[in-house]
């Protein structure tokens, strides 16, 4: 579980980038802007990982899975 | 991957637009290489408002307003405005100020720098290598865990503030009353402008694109080095492409060193003013274009680095830190070193190492 919420790129993708490291199958990341949903988006989907996204109240949870 | 390769070609022709509409500009009245410069401007801006006295640099530029209101539009019809802040305000503003004095030194933002190469001014290519050489910098920060720590949600009213200044200026600007400075014609680059309207159509449509496209000359260079994610940089050089096309069209092209407008031939200097810039604003997050964009959104901490930005330029011009066509000046070279070196300990002490 990756917390982004508040933090402006590349923050957010910077987190995801350090996590993707570990090459696990799942990563959730919560984030609450459009542009970090993006960029997170698109880094995660270039790296081989398909994404969804939930939103709630202004918040997005993303679900990453290999 | 078609949907990385439609965002590509969103960018590339929304940069194509820009840089259309930013060498046009030139033809309308702005002064030549500077159809758009958001330092330039708001410190034309700064002046108009008389925050300094330097007569040749007075007026209120419609391009920043409309860039502003364009963008807030934009994130309004998308459902993104968003008014948030909270985020070292204060780290922000003094980032902001010192991004001013680079771009003072250099005489543009990177913006600018684009439109320069674009018009054949060599010496903006050497701004360009610091610019990348202090993008770089910041990114070692960035890789390292600098954050300036996360935004908190804000009401409408505290993320509408910035624009409804901007529309206040704009109707100050139309009003013209007698504590608005303008340059006199022949004055300086304040004394050329495109009509007002013109200037204000201009500004809109490079927000909203802007807005829709994310567009930032920092994160264009960024991006590259820090995810090898290209696109960006593509809305940049797209910009660069369709103004150099442009200006050859109109005949603005002239390369070389010497007898650029608006610039000066010291490559020292040139390097070290964009080499803050680049250093300050990857910090920030964005450029001084993007800080417009954003903080239209609703983004309450780039209100305060363009407020940041416009006491920059007043300070600038009012202690002599400003470049000129004749080249730098003394103070500003040391308002570089130090701009520096404070960008400097603002990245260590932001900078909390990543546990492993």
């Amino acid at each position: 579980m990756i917390d982004a919420r508040g933090l402006s790129c590349p923050q957010p993708v910077i987190m995801v980038a350090n996590a993707l490291k570990s090459g696990e199958a799942e990563y959730t990341v919560m984030v609450d802007a459009v542009t970090p949903k993006e960029n997170v988006t698109r880094y995660a989907e270039s790296h081989g990982y398909a994404v969804s996204v939930a939103e709630a109240d202004g918040e997005y949870t993303l679900t990453l899975k290999k | 991957m078609t949907s990385t390769k439609k965002d590509k070609l969103i960018i590339i022709i929304a940069g194509l637009v820009i840089g259309v509409i930013a060498a046009s500009l030139v033809l309308f009245g702005n002064p030549k290489n500077m159809g758009f410069c958001i330092a330039c401007f708001l410190r034309d801006t700064a002046g108009g408002l008389g925050l300094h006295r330097a007569a040749p640099v007075q007026y209120i530029r419609p391009e920043i307003i409309g860039i502003v209101l364009g963008a807030m539009l934009c994130a309004f019809a998308k459902k993104e405005f968003s008014p948030r802040g909270g985020s070292a305000p204060m780290t922000r503003f003094v980032l902001a100020f010192f991004a001013m004095v680079g771009c003072l030194m250099f005489l543009g933002c990177p913006f600018r720098m684009i439109l320069r190469l674009a018009g054949g001014d060599l010496n903006a290519l050497v701004g360009f290598v610091g610019f990348v050489a202090g993008i770089l910098v910041g990114v070692v920060f960035l890789k390292n865990g600098f954050s300036l720590k996360r935004t908190y949600k804000m009401n409408t009213g505290e993320g509408l503030a910035l624009p409804i200044i901007e529309v206040i200026i704009f109707a100050l600007l139309l009003a013209a009353p007698a504590f608005i400075f303008f340059s006199e014609e022949g004055a300086g680059p304040g004394a050329m402008h495109a009509n007002v309207w013109i200037s204000l159509f201009a500004g809109l449509v490079v927000g909203a694109l802007a807005q829709r496209t994310r567009l930032c000359m920092v994160g264009g260079i960024r991006d590259v080095v820090l995810f090898k994610e290209s696109r960006l940089l593509l809305g940049f050089a797209a910009i660069l492409v369709a103004a150099f096309v442009t200006n050859l069209v109109l005949g603005f092209v002239n390369f070389g060193f010497t007898e650029q407008p608006v610039a000066f031939n010291d490559g020292l200097w040139n390097f070290l003013g964009l080499f803050l810039v680049g250093f300050a604003c990857c910090l920030l997050g964005g450029c001084p274009l993007r800080q417009l964009v954003m903080s239209g959104e609703g983004n309450t901490d780039s209100a305060i680095v363009v407020i940041g930005l416009m006491v920059g330029a007043a300070f600038c011009h009012n202690f002599g830190l400003a470049s000129s066509g004749e080249g730098p000046t003394a103070a500003g070279k040391i308002a570089v070193i130090i701009g520096i070196v404070v960008v400097a300990v603002i990245g260590a002490i932001n900078t909390a190492r990543k546990e492993a």
